[in-house]
């Protein structure tokens, strides 16, 4: 039980890590990496966001949806549900645990429309037939620190990018695109681990 | 003549993927080869025309609080078609399209088209609009599409090149070869609009 929890966790973690390989999610992945507190502003919005959301849409989907067929509502159903629930989630930070929200100030909105979030809900729901509510949490919580490690280490890459020579065609996102394909071959690396497939 | 430019503009001046840079995870996952390339561009802009023709049609009857959530459920309504329709006419494209099917909704570049212009004009410019931004879509995700197929597999849209030209560079199919792809193609963009502009 515990190892097939573990496996699940490094697949989502590291195999196939969110940005690197699935190719969720890259607007923010270019758009906030430029520095390296909005990149971990927005990592932790992200891993928390997504941890409530899967939880939400794996009940959705298992006692309302699957029992009453009405699979074809699936995605409006998870998209109004993690707009809603994000907009619960700022209130409820702001009220409860201000030190929190001032950590992730203006990332915690603007993960409505990052589809990390909405992937990550339809990725474990899709496997819901053989995965239990605990197998789900540990999925969407290697998906979210997938997504954070990713980021983060973007991030560092970028700061340190900014000081060195680059042709001048490639100045801007050329060399983000570069930087972030030498990552995803690293990455890459990790297929195999464990005999986890892509 | 004004008309004539909300359709041009999008095509290469504003194309959404290239100069702006948003909805760049469909370009880079689903573009292995041209044949999906192809078929997530004119879903893309199925979706973008049908749910700006809506938007455009109900926005004096929508209250400007509650805008976002009646646009999501607008888009979702039509992706969620498209999502039935290719699963029922086009099920291998489907099968390899799989969550970026769902994932249009929170495709910014259909949210950003609503909230950016079909909210603001009339039906017609509307219509305009969502077929230039999405005939730019489909060019972006397009030539992703067949440099990628011809490079990492050396076939295109399934048929195969004189064999023994050159022997494929299978790194370009898989994922980091999506990320080097886009950086080279944004560079030369790049080169090639700067010689212009002097």
């Amino acid at each position: 039980m515990g190892k097939e929890l573990f496996l699940i966790f490094l697949s989502a973690l590291l195999v196939n890590n969110i940005l690197l390989i699935r190719f969720i999610a890259l607007c923010s992945f270019f758009g906030v990496s430029s520095r390296m507190e909005t990149s971990i502003g927005m990592g932790f919005a992200v891993i928390f966001v997504m941890m409530v959301s899967t939880v939400i849409s794996w009940s959705i989907d298992h006692f309302l949806l699957q029992p009453y067929n009405l699979l074809f509502l699936k995605t409006t159903f998870f998209i109004l549900v993690i707009a809603s629930l994000v907009q619960l989630e700022e209130m409820f930070l702001r009220k409860y645990v201000p030190a929190l929200y001032r950590a992730m100030g203006i990332y915690l909105p603007l993960v409505t429309t990052n589809c990390a979030i909405l992937w990550g809900a339809l990725y474990v729901v899709e496997r819901s037939n053989h995965f239990n509510l605990l197998q789900s949490i540990i999925c969407s919580l290697g998906v979210s620190l997938g997504y954070t490690l990713a980021i983060i280490l973007f991030a560092s890459i970028r700061e340190r990018i900014q000081a060195a020579p680059i042709p001048k065609a490639f100045q801007g996102a050329p060399i983000s695109f570069i930087t972030a394909s030498l990552m995803s071959l690293a990455f890459l690396g990790f297929v195999g681990l464990f005999g986890l497939q892509l | 003549m004004a008309k004539l430019s909300t359709f041009t503009d999008g095509l290469v001046k504003e194309n959404i993927v290239l100069r702006l840079m948003i909805g760049l995870c469909p370009v880079l996952a689903v573009s292995t080869t041209a044949t999906d390339a192809f078929g997530m561009g004119i879903a893309a802009t199925f979706v973008l025309v049908c749910s700006n023709i809506c938007i455009s049609a109900v926005r004096k009857l929508t209250p400007d609080q509650i805008r976002i959530p009646i646009f999501i459920i607008i888009i979702s309504t039509f992706v969620t078609l498209t999502d039935y329709f290719m699963n029922a006419y086009a099920p291998t494209l489907h099968k390899s399209l799989g969550l970026f099917i769902p994932l249009i909704v929170v495709n910014c570049i259909i949210l950003a088209r609503a909230e950016a212009f079909a909210y603001k004009n009339d039906l017609f410019s509307s219509i305009l609009d969502g077929l230039g931004t999405g005939l730019g879509f489909i060019g972006a995700i397009g030539l992703m599409g067949l440099v990628r197929e011809i490079l990492g597999n050396g076939s295109v849209f399934g048929y195969k090149l004189a064999a023994g030209l050159f022997s494929p560079a299978i790194i370009m199919i898989l994922p980091p070869g999506g990320f080097i792809a886009m950086a080279f193609i944004m560079a030369a963009l790049n080169h090639f609009t700067r010689k212009e502009a002097c």
